[in-house]
């Protein structure tokens, strides 16, 4: 367990926050110039602050100098060493696991080349495998993939989801990406103007309505675990999760396989009687569970489907029109399209 | 080819360049660190260092060498401690030269590897103290490697300005053949003897293109550098 408490003042702008963060990955959450970045900079002892408390499984790290912390950490802009090889760059911390590093991460053909002939995928590929071969107590990764287009962002996401599925230790990933939080993160921590807003578990977080005006209108959704089932011949997924089956689009994933399914909270209708002669695939019978009204023409509807949560937002008029209230059955829409490949993982 | 120059001359030649490569290897721990301090450090009288080391580029070089004098000579404090900690005195020998060619040739050295200095990122620094490097071992395998071209820029200036110091070596340690009397020196006594001009100016040739060797060979070395890093 990662413990963490940072506050500093900078110029008309405060940074106080403390978490926890476990084994696994911890999302620090929130629009730019929030602090996240600032944050793992003073866990990782970059950053002098008023008051940096730092303690892993109760050993404090505070006092010591970065370079004795153990802690791993992947910057934004790769930051590799010109002057030295791929593989200069990977034994510099250390070369614990490097077979196992060099095969998961794909970097075996790359090994002899210098950093200015690789792409910005490529490096970060070589930078997570720096820091993983140094074999930190903790791994701190600032916005990996936000340097990166499209294919080179899907090009490093399945290492990290591998990174994911096999740590032990805790991670921190700062992101400004809720589609990558919510692919990649177990627990996040939200942050707005240097504050926690909001912290706990990814599906707690993103299933409550209090969460949309900091999570962004856009943003907000929540994630639902699922299974595959199979796959159709005209191109859809069939998906099983504890709020019922989904239609997706695309072929994703093999039978059986794991995968999360984000719900975008402005792409769910919500309708009394049981809807019919639509094109909207995905009907699931839901119950409101809580209804958050924001300053804006929205409101948060929070549903409880089988065992499992979603969130929806409609306008204000709606909610009155339909008399929505807790407790109400009703019933929640959403078009397969609605959720983007990109989304699910 | 050994008729081009006199005997005396050959003897400056060599001198000279013993006093400018002394001068270069001494000053250069000191100038890097010198440099690295003003480059990262942020200590109180850093502002005042960096006057300090300046100085000898902008007082007149007999200002210098008088200074060096009053300092470095037989019965000046360091002079004194010198002789008597390393036995090693300044006052008209070579060994002075070398000093004066040293401090000229400072802030120039200084000048250029604290630039170069500058342009490393920091944020390789940072990076490698995440993957465990003290700063003993940065500095050693990232500050170092890539900062190596103005640090060997530094050093071929230093050498250059060694190899031409004239104001302030004169009036430190005077002009005697053979133990003082340097390439720049051995130049201005030739012009001062009838039918000397001559020599002077096969004198000047040589270190012409001494000075153009220098530059030559560092630039080919900085490219070997940066040719690497793009390879």
């Amino acid at each position: 367990m990662l413990q963490v408490s940072v506050s500093k003042a900078f110029e008309g702008f405060e940074l106080d926050a403390a978490f926890d963060a476990p084994a696994g990955i911890t999302a620090i959450f929130g629009p730019s110039g929030s602090g996240k970045t600032s944050i793992i900079r003073a866990v990782a002892g970059l950053l002098a602050c008023e008051q940096a408390a730092v303690s892993l499984d109760g050993r404090d790290l505070s006092k010591l100098s970065p370079h004795k912390r153990r802690i791993g950490y992947v910057f934004q802009d790769a930051r590799l060493f010109p002057h030295m090889t791929v593989l200069g760059n990977l034994r510099y911390g250390g070369t614990h696991d490097e077979g196992a590093v060099i095969a998961v991460l794909g970097l075996a053909t790359l090994l002899e080349r210098f950093p200015s002939s690789l792409s910005g995928g490529e490096k970060q590929r070589v930078a997570l495998g720096r820091a993983l071969m140094s074999a930190p107590d903790v791994l701190l990764l600032d916005e990996p993939l936000s340097a990166l287009d499209g294919p080179r962002k899907a090009e490093v996401l399945p290492y990290l989801e591998a990174l994911r599925d096999q740590t032990s230790i805790p991670i921190l990933y700062v992101s400004h990406d809720m589609g990558e939080v919510a692919r990649l993160a177990s627990r996040i921590v939200v942050l707005n103007k240097g504050r926690v807003v909001l912290a706990g578990s990814l599906d707690d977080v993103l299933a409550d309505p209090a969460a949309v005006p900091f999570l962004g209108v856009r943003e907000a959704g929540a994630v639902l675990a699922g299974r595959v089932v199979g796959h159709a011949d005209d191109g859809l997924t069939k998906i099983e999760t504890g709020a019922g089956a989904f239609w997706v689009p695309g072929l994703v994933g093999r039978a059986g396989a794991s995968v999360r399914l984000r719900v975008p909270a402005q792409d769910v209708i919500l309708s009394r009687g049981a809807p019919s002669d639509m094109s909207a695939l995905n009907v699931l019978p839901v119950t409101i569970i809580g209804l958050e009204r924001g300053t804006g023409p929205g409101v948060a509807v929070a549903l409880k489907a089988g065992d499992a949560r979603l969130l929806a937002r409609v306008t204000k008029r709606s909610c009155d029109a339909m008399g929505l209230t807790v407790g109400d059955q009703v019933f929640a829409i959403l078009k397969a399209t609605a959720i983007a490949p990109v989304d699910i993982g | 080819m050994t008729d081009w120059l006199g005997p005396a001359e050959w003897t400056a030649l060599w001198l000279s360049l013993k006093v400018a490569f002394w001068a270069t290897v001494f000053s250069l721990p000191v100038g890097f660190g010198v440099a690295y301090a003003l480059a990262r450090g942020t200590f109180f009288g850093r502002q005042a260092l960096n006057i300090l080391v300046h100085l000898p580029l902008v007082m007149p070089p007999v200002v210098t060498g008088y200074l060096l004098l009053l300092g470095f000579g037989r019965t000046g404090p360091f002079g004194e401690a010198f002789e008597a900690l390393f036995g090693v005195i300044f006052a008209f020998r070579w060994t002075g030269a070398a000093l004066a060619a040293a401090i000229m040739g400072f802030p120039l050295m200084v000048r250029a590897m604290r630039l170069s200095l500058e342009a490393v990122d920091q944020g390789l620094e940072e990076a490698a103290g995440t993957l465990g490097a003290s700063r003993w071992r940065i500095l050693r395998t990232v500050t170092l490697p890539l900062a190596w071209p103005g640090i060997l820029a530094g050093a071929v200036l230093g050498f250059a300005k060694g190899m031409g110091e004239f104001g302030a070596t004169v009036t430190f340690v005077s002009n005697i053949p053979g133990q003082t009397q340097t390439l720049a020196l051995s130049i201005d006594t030739l012009l001062e003897i009838p039918g000397g001009e001559p020599l002077a100016l096969r004198l000047a040739v040589v270190s012409i293109l001494i000075a153009a060797c220098a530059l030559i060979v560092s630039e080919l070395l900085a490219q070997r550098v940066s040719k690497r890093r793009a390879a």
